[in-house]
């Protein structure tokens, strides 16, 4: 086998139009000091509450393109650096996400990192370091990141078990941002804004999201998020009812203990 | 059984057996003579009942057998049976004065139990409607059962049954919101600030009860209106409920139905109700205010939370060290209904419960009172408050510990739980002989080394799938196929990949080991030398697991030692506890496998396995949980694990061949050794067999 031609790199995401994006506190301007700095970041914080649609809306503020990995336990290190295809009579190399981001310069997002199995993380620990370099190791080719790459993770510190845990030789290496579902009246105007309703429908639902949070450890793993608060909002926009929305996108989506189906049904019952 | 009635004379010989605790001055005589009417089966339902209501207090088992008679001319079958049961829970929840009390209001029974179809009972809605309060309060609520609804502001006490409305949905929905109710007295300042003195205004009526009704409604006025400006569907459903406001609180309604009022404004016009000679009019989710429980619980909690908070700070940088507080005193700001502490113009964090304390004094204050920014002397912030070295227990029967967790136990006469019956305790264990694990290994050199390969074996690992139509590595044997192929002219496979994937083992194995004072010698040596081996066996195939001993004494002292928890590693500390196993004392079986099924219930894995070892039956202190009752409860707590996912397997050590086994396992799979010695060589052999 002698010809390894490139392939295309794989299609490179760019964000053209601005994302709606509704800043928490300061991490805007600690994001693109890390991004100037050359430092790789780290997103913590419960499910649906920002952190992808923050991506997205920093590589369309630094303009730089956007590719996003998925991290699952199946994930090779060859899903992410590249592998050799067959096509026709040729063996084909083709670039992973990684390395595709790498070369163009691009925010790289591996999202749910602790997903990912043990020997596939540790591929990015020279990127993440102050060698900023990616061994691709099939081809013998070591690629040096351009200035404006940029290597964001994130993790869900609420789902850590004892076989999810960030190793502290990954996590070390990350500047870390803390995420949590912002307070009332600003989520209320992500809800009001993503959600298209009403000022008033929009603090209600966020009253039920505060409601079904206290009951974080008390029957259920997590309250609803502020994704779930925006499903409802577009399905209220939609014309379903109110009550019956939340149902549907809030308290079923959170549980399917019937007991506390019950509470959930009572909390919306509460606020409309 | 023929059905012949039993004569006098034949059922007073039947009650001496089962009202076995006879004092001698009573004599069953007039008890068998009431009995002689009824007829034979009527005769056997209630020495049936004496018997199990006389097991847990013979003086209810009196009772039942005197006011059987009358009961029964009243009552069927299941209502007779509902009658003794109300009696057994009231003595289980309340003690034998108030139990006695409630059999004898037969009365009062018959009448609740008339419209007990349209009655809902606070068990039914309990789990549900404390969750309700959870999710409505940010401060936990507890919820209990009182004779009349009250709160003392950390629980709320609703009555045992409500009949009050027509059907038992109504009745249901009134629970909601009677609770809400008071749930909502304790949040928006009911029971006063620091700037407003509830007591202190009372104070100024003689006839304190009246006042405390009329208050009561005025504030259910005042709430409402509070209530609907955040959470507008519970206040129309609380409205729906009451239905319209009587005409005696239309004054209230027009100066108090505003969401802007505060307590104060029910205050002012509480004089002008109690200058008439008038009670308030009835409202159905209207409990009552118990000021002085109220104020006893407040008072103990600001305390409390006030010295949290001032630790807190103290340990903050620049305040702890220095004596007087002066201009370094933190500043607080409450704004938006959240504390915030700063110093010197920095947000300081404070630890998550002197937060939630800070949180929960503004909402019994208004405010952050002023004594938790003095500093705390040098010295006195204590990291943590706990008494050290209280694990073991030589005199724990008489020690106040809070449990860590109560638990339902099945009484199988009632067919029905004990609510909250047993008090678990998680004690520590003091570590053993270091070298305990060293030696039995060395002992069994050749056995260990026998396990690890046998248990390498089963160890998951990846596998290489090939020719796959994509994979990291590409499938040289189908490559060159394919070319070989493609060269012929034949059509080439496109799968030229391997794959590797995962063999993933994902099981959590919990070991329940008896530390009962039965096992105390060889059988006791037997379950730590297993121990060694299922440790080494479980290393090397790299599952989760966890060991817990459990042993205790009566049903208020059900203690767990956690010898390896799930996140702990097989160290020298966890083989100082294998080492440290010894006899305690009783055997109360149910408590610790529910309790190490929420544990288990908690693991990540797929699957899960709880294994017990112990020496034979369930007992425990006093006659109670010994024999049928210990095994039905066991067989029932195994039954609960099942239905959470929890597969259990119970190796027990016994040479008496066991006949209860079939019936206590019954849920469970099992397996009898009749010699401790075997039990080594055998646990990681059983393990095997179970676990792949
Ligand atoms: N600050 C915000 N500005 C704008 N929209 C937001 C904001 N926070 C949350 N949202 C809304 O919430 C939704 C969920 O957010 P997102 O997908 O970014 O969550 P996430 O943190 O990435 O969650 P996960 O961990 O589950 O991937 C978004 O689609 C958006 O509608
Ligand atoms: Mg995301």
């Amino acid at each position: 086998m002698s010809a390894t031609q490139h392939a295309a790199t794989p299609k490179l995401q760019s964000v053209e139009k601005e994302p709606y994006y509704q800043p928490i506190g300061g991490e805007i301007a600690l994001f693109e000091s890390a991004h100037r700095r050359r430092l790789p970041v780290l997103l913590k914080g419960p499910t649906g509450c920002g952190k992808t649609r923050f991506v997205e809306y920093m590589a369309w503020r630094l303009k730089r393109p956007l590719v996003t990995v998925a991290c699952h336990d199946d994930l090779t290190t060859a899903d992410l650096v590249g592998r050799y295809l067959i096509i026709g009579n040729e063996t084909v190399w083709v670039d992973g996400p990684l390395t595709a981001a790498v070369r163009a310069g691009a925010l790289c997002y591996l999202d749910e990192i602790v997903e990912a199995r043990k020997d596939t993380t540790v591929v990015i620990h020279p990127l993440a370091d102050a060698r900023r370099i990616l061994a691709v190791d099939k081809r013998g080719e070591l690629v040096a990141a351009p200035d404006d790459f940029m290597l964001v993770v994130s993790y869900n510190p609420g789902y850590q078990s004892v076989l999810k845990e960030i190793k502290p030789s990954t996590r070390q290496r990350f500047v870390a941002l803390e995420f949590d579902y912002p307070e009332a009246a600003v989520e209320a105007g992500i809800v009001a804004t993503e959600g298209n309703v009403d000022a008033e429908t929009a603090r209600r639902l966020v009253k039920l999201g505060e409601l079904t949070r206290n009951l974080k450890g008390a029957g259920l793993d997590e309250g609803a998020s502020t994704r779930l608060l925006v499903h409802a909002a577009q399905l209220i926009s939609d014309g379903v009812l109110p009550a019956t929305a939340c149902t549907a996108a809030v308290a079923r989506a959170l549980t399917d203990d019937p007991d506390m189906t019950g509470t959930l049904d009572d909390l919306v019952r509460a606020v409309f | 059984m023929s059905s012949r009635r039993l004569f006098s004379d034949e059922l007073e010989q039947r009650l001496d057996e089962v009202l076995f605790a006879s004092p001698s001055h009573r004599s069953a005589k007039n008890i068998a003579d009431g009995l002689e009417r009824l007829t034979r089966v009527q005769q056997e339902l209630v020495l049936h009942w004496i018997s199990v209501a006389a097991q847990t207090y013979a003086e209810i088992g009196y009772q039942v057998a005197s006011l059987a008679p009358k009961a029964l001319d009243r009552l069927d079958t299941a209502g007779f049976e509902a009658w003794v049961l109300a009696g057994l829970d009231a003595y289980d929840r309340k003690g034998g004065q108030l139990a006695m009390t409630l059999l004898r209001d037969l009365d009062g029974f018959c009448a609740a139990r008339e419209h007990a179809s349209a009655a809902a009972r606070l068990a039914e809605v309990e789990t549900r409607l404390s969750r309700f309060l959870q999710g409505l309060s940010g401060r936990p609520l507890a919820l209990g059962a009182g004779q009349v609804a009250h709160t003392d502001t950390e629980s709320v006490f609703l009555p045992a049954q409500l009949a009050t409305l027509p059907s038992a949905a109504d009745n249901r929905r009134l629970y909601k919101a009677t609770a809400a109710l008071l749930w909502a007295q304790t949040r928006y300042g009911t029971f006063g600030t620091a700037a407003i003195d509830v007591e202190a205004t009372l104070a100024r009526w003689v006839d304190r009860e009246r006042a405390l009704r009329w208050f009561a409604a005025l504030e259910a006025v005042r709430l409402e209106a509070v209530i609907g400006a955040e959470l507008p569907g519970l206040a129309a459903e609380m409205a729906a409920l009451r239905g319209p406001w009587p005409e005696a609180l239309g004054e209230a309604v027009l100066r108090l139905g505003r969401p802007d009022t505060a307590v104060s404004h029910s205050l002012t016009f509480l004089a002008d109700c109690m200058a008439g000679e008038g009670e308030p009019p009835p409202l159905p989710h209207v409990g009552a205010i118990d000021l002085d429980a109220v104020l006893r619980v407040r008072a103990a909690r600001i305390a409390r939370e006030s010295e949290t908070v001032r630790r807190a700070l103290s340990t903050l940088k620049g305040f702890g060290g220095r004596q007087g507080a002066g201009e370094d005193a933190p500043a607080v700001n409450v704004e938006g209904g959240k504390v915030e502490f700063s110093l010197d113009g920095e947000l300081a964090a404070l630890p998550p419960e002197a937060q939630a304390a800070a949180q929960s004094l503004l909402q019994d204050l208004g405010e952050v009172p002023p004594e938790c920014l003095v500093p705390a002397g040098p010295g006195a912030w204590q990291p943590t408050e706990r008494v050290v070295g209280e694990g073991g227990g030589e005199n724990a029967l008489t020690s106040h510990r809070e449990p860590h967790r109560r638990y339902d136990e099945w009484d199988y006469r009632r067919r029905a739980y004990r609510r909250g019956w047993c008090h678990l305790f998680e004690v520590d264990l003091k570590p053993g002989d270091p070298d305990y694990v060293a030696k039995v290994s060395l002992r069994n050199t050749a056995l260990i080394r026998q396990i690890r390969r046998r248990f390498e074996m089963l160890r998951g690992e990846d596998r290489l799938l090939g020719r796959q139509p994509e994979g990291e590595e590409v499938d040289i044997d189908a490559l060159v196929e394919a070319r070989a192929d493609a060269a012929s002219g034949a059509e080439p496979s496109a799968r030229l990949f391997c794959r590797r994937i995962r063999n993933e083992r994902s099981l959590a194995a919990m070991f329940m080991v008896d530390m009962s004072g039965s096992t105390q010698g060889w059988v006791n040596d037997a379950e730590r030398e297993a121990l060694v081996m299922l440790c080494e066996a479980l290393e090397t195939l790299g599952d989760a697991y966890a060991i817990y001993g459990f042993s205790g004494w009566t049903r208020t002292r059900c203690d767990i030692y956690p010898v390896k928890r799930f996140d702990e590693k097989y160290d020298a500390t966890v083989r100082g506890r294998v080492a440290a196993i010894e006899a305690k004392d009783y055997t109360r079986m149910g408590v610790a496998i529910r309790h190490l099924t929420r544990l288990l219930d908690a693991q990540p894995a797929r699957h899960k396995l709880l294994v017990s070892l112990s020496d034979g039956r369930p007992d425990d202190f006093g006659d109670e949980y010994r024999g049928h009752y210990g095994i039905e409860d066991t067989r029932r707590a195994l039954q609960e694990a099942h239905e959470r996912g929890v597969r259990s397997f119970c190796i027990t050590i016994d040479r008496h061949g066991a006949d209860y086994l079939q019936r206590l396992y019954g849920p469970a799979r099992y397996a009898v050794l009749d010699d401790a010695k075997k039990l080594p060589l055998k646990v990681a052999d059983l393990y095997r067999r179970l676990a792949t």
